[in-house]
């Protein structure tokens, strides 16, 4: 026994790390560079849910680690590989781009780190390591129950436009190939490269198809001038509905946006303005903490944390990896989003989708939800059993 | 759209109506590179200086007509000249203080010591305004579209290649039908003889890089509503455009960016129409083409004007 406690207390003495009662979170994020507001909005959502939350769970105290990985695959995977070996990280959250999320899959197997991708939406992702869990949401699950949505509400025709990368391919094939499958036309699949956007050839396309909707997935920050410019060629007094995912309407990027959104109908997980107790709530705390208005990477983060402190309350704060994904695996909870499940064998995030309009309340710009699909599992794994 | 048989198919929309559209959406985007990239084009081809920290200045004068406009509520129009006054003053400083160091200096001195000050603007844009786009919001009077014969015409488009081509005329007058004109007609073509010559080189070089500093500005200004707003990864997103019309078109005078401007815009817009998989790769092909057939660009020195 004696022996057993000087063991004990050696070990403690001599790990280099912070003592057995601190648990660290690693959130690697892209907080400089193109996607530096994804960073900004998650950091805020993180911290926002340790604030309203405290710093302790199950006897243990929370310390987060927030890195940046400047949206560069190759710092990513040596600031996981850091955040593992030096600081003992117990799980890593984060991940503003696929590319990002993929470098560390192989690290967090090996290391069995639970890794809680809670920004990037390829669907692919949680397939590369058994540790993956997601709470963000994947392109698939938003786009099909728009092509559901738009097939139903009298669109038969849709010129679909991506930009050119994983997530944009993702999209254009999820919309077109639900889209046909109910019957409606894809009139022509055009894909934007991702470097200086100027949308206007391509809009010019659009018009000359003459489809009843455009089907639009931009990363954030080119909704701007997608919309000004689908506007400025006069594709909405054309009778071209705009379609897309809610990416396009960022409620970041909105106010910026300005009033040729109005009437822009999108699917997502998220809005600002969605109406429940919870949600209020945080969109209140959240804009009282940062001044600026939450969107869904914020809350994908907020949820990344709750889901971490439940599964320490749940393995008592046992930070043996593979007993906290056992823990993750058909997690349910209500978020500010709505209602949130982990699925058990996919490891992926169910959640509800929310078709909105842009439309005006109290002076300002929001996504207003008018349809609900409840519960979406990821189209993607649905489709391969 | 009026008739004139534009069924536009997704396979074949040759008609002509929206030819004319693309060519028009091609001349005003060219038009803005050219404004753009003369500064730079007169640069290289006066001070044989590599300045690629030309699109931070392009960044700051979009920054001022973003920040007039949202912030202190000034008119679109009334920020232009500002646009181009605060670049092109910074720019003397600049030239006065550290650039004149370096014109003796190779041009890997140079072209270090200018991507190091676009490595300093990008985080201090950063730094003090946020990593967001600033986005100008246009006058109503600009915004929309018109049609003229069915050809539909951006009426900010039309702005533009108005403006730049006025603009265009403006420093072609300047420098044909003034003295100062071929005081820096004769500086550029050999500089030391103009010296010789009692041609004060040392203000020429001061003022031209000034108004090309200035009309960088401008070109920031009237880009920004076409390309989403200014953020702090201006200057290296559109440095390379801007090399690609100064190598086409010749390291040179006025006309030479112009038409290499001209001829990027427009087949930059059509390659994006009609091949939209490869279309953004055409400018790149053009200027591989040119390379190899007319190194010193298009209408290089020695080729008249």
């Amino acid at each position: 026994m004696r022996t057993g406690v000087l063991t004990v207390a050696l070990t403690l003495a001599l790990s280099s790390a912070a003592w057995a009662e601190d648990v660290t979170l690693g959130m690697i994020l892209p907080m400089t560079g193109p996607s530096a507001s994804t960073g900004k909005q998650e950091k805020a959502g993180a911290e926002l849910y340790m604030a309203q939350h405290g710093a302790t769970v199950a006897g243990k105290t929370i310390r987060l680690e927030i890195k940046d990985d400047t949206g560069a695959a190759d710092v990513t995977k040596r600031l996981a590989q850091d955040l593992i070996s030096n600081d003992h990280a117990a799980a890593l959250l984060g991940f503003g781009l696929t590319p990002l999320a993929l470098a560390v899959a192989p690290i967090a197997t090996e290391a069995k780190v639970p890794q809680i991708v809670t920004a990037a939406a390829t669907a692919v992702i949680t397939e590369k390591s058994p540790f993956i869990v997601r709470t963000s949401y994947t392109l698939p699950q938003a786009c099909a129950p728009m092509a559901d949505w738009a097939f139903k509400n009298g669109i038969k025709k849709v010129v679909s436009i991506v930009i050119d990368y994983g997530p944009g391919l993702d999209a254009e094939k999820w919309f077109g190939d639900t889209f046909k499958k109910d019957g409606g036309e894809i009139v022509e699949a055009i894909r934007v490269p991702l470097k200086n956007p100027d949308f206007a050839p391509f809009l010019q396309r659009v018009a000359d198809d003459k489809p009843d909707a455009v089907f639009v997935f931009v990363p954030s920050g080119f909704g701007a001038v997608f919309m000004k410019q689908f506007v400025e060629r006069g594709l909405d007094k054309a009778g071209i509905k705009l379609i897309g995912d809610g990416g396009v309407t960022d409620d970041d990027q909105l106010a910026g946006i300005g009033d040729v959104a109005l009437g822009a109908v999108t699917a997502h997980h998220y809005s600002a303005a969605h109406d429940s107790a919870e949600n209020k709530a945080f969109v209140q705390a959240f804009v009282k903490a940062n001044g600026f208005l939450p969107n869904f990477m914020a809350v994908a983060a907020y949820d990344g944390m709750a889901l971490v402190y439940h599964a320490l309350e749940t393995t008592k704060g046992d930070t043996d990896g593979a007993g906290l994904l056992a823990a993750m695996k058909g997690a349910k909870w209500m978020s500010p989003r709505g209602p949130l499940e982990i699925d058990a064998d996919t490891r992926e995030i169910v959640q509800n989708v929310y078709i909105r309009k842009v439309e005006k309340k109290d002076g300002a710009l929001f996504n207003v939800e008018f349809e609900t699909i409840p519960m979406v599992k990821d189209p993607f794994k649905a489709s391969k059993k | 759209m009026a008739g004139q048989g534009c069924g536009g198919g997704a396979s074949q929309p040759g008609c002509v109506c929206a030819m004319l559209t693309l060519l028009l959406d091609g001349v005003a985007y060219g038009m803005l590179l050219f404004v753009l990239s003369c500064g730079l084009a007169v640069t290289l081809g006066l001070m044989n200086f590599i300045n690629l920290a030309h699109g931070a200045f392009a960044m700051l004068g979009g920054y001022v007509t973003a920040l007039l406009m949202n912030r202190a509520g000034v008119p679109f129009l009334a920020t232009l000249p500002l646009a181009f006054l605060i670049p092109a003053v910074v720019g003397i400083v600049l030239e006065r203080t550290l650039y004149r160091r370096l014109y003796r200096a190779s041009p890997l001195d140079q072209v270090l010591f200018t991507i190091g000050l676009v490595f300093m603007a990008m985080p201090a844009a950063n730094f003090l305004l946020g990593d967001q786009p600033q986005q100008i919001h246009l006058p109503t009077y600009l915004q929309g579209r018109i049609e003229i014969g069915g050809v539909g015409i951006g009426i900010y488009r039309l702005f533009t290649i108005a403006l730049c081509g006025a603009i265009a005329a403006a420093l072609q007058i300047f420098l044909v039908g003034t003295r100062f004109g071929a005081r820096l007609r004769a500086a550029v073509d050999d500089s030391r003889a103009a010296s010789g010559l009692g041609v004060d080189v040392d203000t020429l070089f001061a003022v031209t890089f000034a108004v090309g500093s200035g009309l960088a500005g401008l070109g920031g200004a009237l880009a920004a509503d076409v390309v989403g707003g200014i953020d702090p990864s201006f200057p290296l997103k559109y440095l390379v455009v801007m090399l690609i019309v100064v190598t086409i078109g010749g390291a040179n005078g006025i006309l030479g960016a112009l038409f290499g401007a001209l001829l990027l815009g427009i087949l930059d817009v059509a390659g994006k129409y009609y091949v939209p998989s490869i279309g953004a790769f055409i400018i790149y092909a053009v200027m591989v083409v040119t390379l190899i057939v007319r190194p010193r660009g298009l209408f290089a020195k020695g080729d008249g004007r």
